[in-house]
């Protein structure tokens, strides 16, 4: 979802970054830009406003740091000032003492409350809980119907009778007791903000029935009502969280920003599909980070001028220009790149990586049985791989612990990627090749365009 | 520097590929999760619906059509007085300066006009005070912005078309609860009320109990349904539907379809296919209408571009428009892609469904 905004960011700061001193001017400019990329992905007015004087300030004034350069020091601040934010800390779920566990979904109409209390129910299945749903849209035509089928699709029971939502709402409550459910999930009518008399109702209804927990439901897709649909929600019902639905569509979610900055509670959950499985817990440190496109930057440049040999480092970039990357430099390479932390993290917070690669998922141990073959070769091996026969690759097999069709394959594969880096000329090309096959992998799924890879730096 | 640690991990991505593991996606996005394909309808006849699909026959009586229509501006009053904006500022003032600019771009924005479209306005508005066209007060100034909002829509043919051999059919299109079904719903008051006969085709046979709600709605209003299983081909039952229309004489078929965002692939060339299927003869599709959520952000402009292209929208219904949120985005829509607004969702109720009218749209845009 947040892609695009990434993107932009992306682009923000990869032209930053060529430049040595920052003038008031080129600050400027950098902030427009800044608030040209927020407001097009529907943040709120005042949230973008609010961000672009804080960076502002910080940027022409007293924060300087001797060991960054300008360039660095804006996307320190912008990745600062983002971070707090849409961070703070996860929402954490802890169950009543006394069951059940009473939870109220409540938001405006079409918002997904619905599928959203099914998913929950779902989730809660999955904790080992035993969820009752409560269907108070006594509104909508179906509505309750529609959470019938919902529940039985997950294996939930239904309750629901009348017209009176309170009265549904304590009934509910009531019949989990007797039955012995431990989690009730109350779904309810979608409302206007200004309705007064809807309003006034879902208030009547949390009163009734206390909830522990109260989620404000709203679509990704929102523009700048969000803040003031958040804000007459927040009003009126004690909440402790959002949901943010939709959001595997290509809405940039800037609802999530501004929902956040007003309501002051975690995006507890987000649902990315229709069906009840497509519903997760949200990390918002990990949202800040993709948002911003950037990783984090700063540690990882920390961590490498730490951990890597810079002299080795750029001798490797050397060979790569010239298309001499051998399997021995890429062994050499992933041990330094192992010292930063755990693969996967270094991953995270590599900037300007194309989505394919960000979103795959590194396994240590799967990396350990590619350097174990590699290991298990000799070093003219590893800088001719053309020598590696039969016996060799027996040899080589044996010693991993591999079968041989395991360093077949890793040889092709590195002698194709060579190969691409060699024609390309540039290292854009092993990226993209790179991205690709990661892909591949992943059961040929048509996904959308790949970045250009290619522009890395 | 980044440069290698980039190369090492991608060249190990496609080592890790090479046989010896896997390398899964966290998300598998860009296709829909939903059974693709064609048709999943019921082999066999279910006893209470030959064919798969059931035809209920017209019952209940018919709505009275929808006395004293609502109108915006009487929706807005609760609006105002619970956010209003700071335009009312601007109207007290007795020059014209950057920060009357700053207060009509705020407007604007914060009603989701967004801001390639708000700064065109603007950048023209500025040339008009320069060349005196405006005048100096800050009043005839917002009164100029609103009559260029009003021009957007100039020359739009809001008419809901018919064909002159029916039945014809109002393909309903959209992305997830949005007001599609009732829009149909309220449509199907209006156009009975009217002394069409309207039957209604079920045609969103993917989520939960949508048939269920439409019924409901046809039972209201009069209209006959033509439903499918769950799950069945909605193309079928848009076929079903405009058959049964035809052979009742009935002048207008209103077509749901199941919510879907427009970037599954799948789904919108599953949307393709009822266009194409509900144009069979004997039936003519004379409307598609994109139904729009007025509190959609800027992605309503990508909806509409998506949809407009693989269905050939002919029109847009904003719904919600009794809410908090102003539906700024349909000017970008009006003027990016030249589709007429047609129709206003104003509530949940049978008669709360409007033309549009840019004028009272502007005003409450600025309200
Ligand atoms: N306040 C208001 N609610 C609406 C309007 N149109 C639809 N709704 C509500 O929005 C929700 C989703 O509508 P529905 O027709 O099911 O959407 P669909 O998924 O596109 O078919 C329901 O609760 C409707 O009652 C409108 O104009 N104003
Ligand atoms: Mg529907």
């Amino acid at each position: 979802m947040f892609d695009t905004l990434t993107d932009r960011f992306d682009g923000i700061f990869k032209r930053l970054r060529g430049r040595g001193h920052l003038g008031d001017a080129e600050v400027g400019e950098v902030l427009r830009e800044i608030r040209v990329a927020l407001l097009e992905a529907d943040v709120s007015l005042e949230v973008v406003r609010d961000l672009v004087e804080r960076i502002r300030a910080r940027c022409s004034g007293a924060e300087l740091s001797k060991s960054l350069t300008p360039a660095q020091q804006v996307i320190k601040v912008v990745n600062e000032e983002l971070t707090a934010t849409l961070g703070g800390e996860a929402f954490r779920l802890a169950y009543a003492p006394r069951p059940p566990t009473v939870v109220l979904l409540a938001g405006l109409q079409g918002a997904g409350k619905t599928t959203a209390a099914a998913a929950l129910a779902l989730w809660f299945k999955q904790q080992g809980r035993h969820p009752l749903l409560v269907g108070a849209d006594l509104q909508r035509p179906a509505a309750v119907e529609q959470l019938r089928v919902l529940g039985r699709g997950v294996g939930a029971a239904v309750f629901s009778e009348g017209t009176d939502p309170v009265a549904v709402a304590t009934k509910g409550v009531e019949e989990a007791v007797r039955v012995g459910r431990d989690v009730v999930v109350v779904d309810t009518a979608g409302r206007l903000a200004i309705d007064e008399d809807l309003m006034d109702e879902v208030r009547r209804v949390a009163a009734a029935v206390k909830p522990h927990y109260t989620f404000f439901v709203v679509d990704a897709m929102t523009g700048q009502d969000a803040v003031r649909s958040a804000t007459a929600f927040g009003e009126a019902l004690d909440l402790d969280g959002v949901i943010l639905t939709k959001i595997d569509g290509d809405a940039r979610g800037g609802a999530a920003l501004s929902v956040k900055h007003v309501v002051g509670k975690p995006i507890a959950f987000v649902s990315t599909g229709e069906r009840p499985e497509s519903f997760e817990a949200f990390h918002p440190d990990r949202m800040a980070s993709r948002i911003l496109g950037m990783g984090d930057v700063l540690t990882l440049i920390e961590r490498a001028e730490r951990e890597y040999d810079a002299g080795a480092a750029e001798k490797a970039v050397e060979r790569l220009r010239a298309g001499r990357f051998t399997l021995e430099d890429f062994h050499d390479q992933l041990q330094q790149m192992k010292r930063m932390g755990p693969l996967q993290s270094v991953l995270g917070m590599l900037p300007g990586v194309p989505k394919e690669v960000r979103d795959a998922q590194i396994d240590d141990r799967d990396v350990a049985r590619v350097e174990a073959i590699i290991r298990s070769m000799t070093p003219a091996e590893r800088d001719d791989p053309s020598l590696i026969n039969g016996s060799r690759r027996l040899r080589i097999a044996a010693g991993s612990g591999r079968t041989t069709s395991d360093v077949n394959n890793l040889l092709r594969q590195f002698k194709e990627m060579q190969k691409l880096m060699r024609s390309g000329g540039a290292v854009g090309a092993a990226a993209r090749a790179g991205a690709r096959k990661a892909k591949k992998v992943k059961g040929g799924r048509v996904t959308p365009s790949l970045k250009d890879a290619g522009s890395l730096r | 520097m980044t440069i290698v640690l980039i190369v090492v991990i991608v060249l190990l991505l496609a080592l890790l590929g090479a046989g010896t593991a896997t390398v899964v996606r966290r998300n598998q996005s860009g296709l829909g999760g939903r059974p693709s394909g064609p048709t999943i309808t019921p082999a066999e006849p279910q006893p209470d619906r030959p064919g798969g699909t059931d035809v209920v026959a017209e019952s209940g009586e018919a709505l009275a059509p929808p006395d004293g229509r609502p109108r915006l501006a009487d929706r807005l009053g609760r609006a105002k007085s619970l956010f209003g904006t700071s335009l009312a500022a601007i109207r007290g003032r007795a020059r014209i300066d950057d920060a009357t600019f700053e207060e009509l771009e705020e407007a604007l924005l914060l009603a989701d006009v967004g801001l390639p479209l708000t700064n065109r306005l603007l950048a023209d508005l500025r040339d008009r005070v320069r060349s005196g066209e405006a005048g100096d007060s800050p009043t005839a100034l917002l009164d100029l912005l609103k009559s260029d909002v009003v021009a957007l829509f100039a020359g739009e043919d809001r008419e809901l078309q018919v064909a002159s051999d029916p039945p014809s059919v109002w393909l309903f299109v959209g992305v997830n609860g949005v007001g599609k079904t009732t829009t149909i719903g309220k449509l199907a008051a209006r156009e009975g009320a009217s002394g069409r006969s309207v039957v209604v085709a079920a045609g969103d046979t993917f989520r939960a109990a949508a048939g269920d709600q439409l019924a409901m709605w046809a039972e209201r209003s009069g209209a006959d349904i033509v439903r499918g299983a769950d799950g069945a081909d909605p193309s079928s039952v848009v076929f079903d539907a405009v058959q049964h229309a035809a052979a009742r004489g009935a002048d207008l078929v209103l077509a749901d379809t199941a919510g879907r965002l427009h970037t599954k692939v799948n789904l919108m060339d599953e949307l393709r296919k009822v266009r194409r299927v509900a144009a069979r003869p004997p039936g003519t599709v004379t409307e598609v209408l994109l139904v729009l959520d007025a509190t959609t952000g800027q992605n309503g402009l990508v909806q509409a571009r998506e949809f407009a292209e693989a269905v050939e929208v002919t029109g847009v219904v904003l719904t919600k428009l009794d809410g908090t949120a102003k539906g700024g985005i349909v000017c970008a829509i009006r003027s990016e892609l030249g589709l007429p607004i047609k129709l206003v969702g104003l509530g949940e109720g049978a008669g709360d469904l409007v033309p549009f009218d840019p004028e009272e749209f502007a005003d409450a845009l600025f309200a």
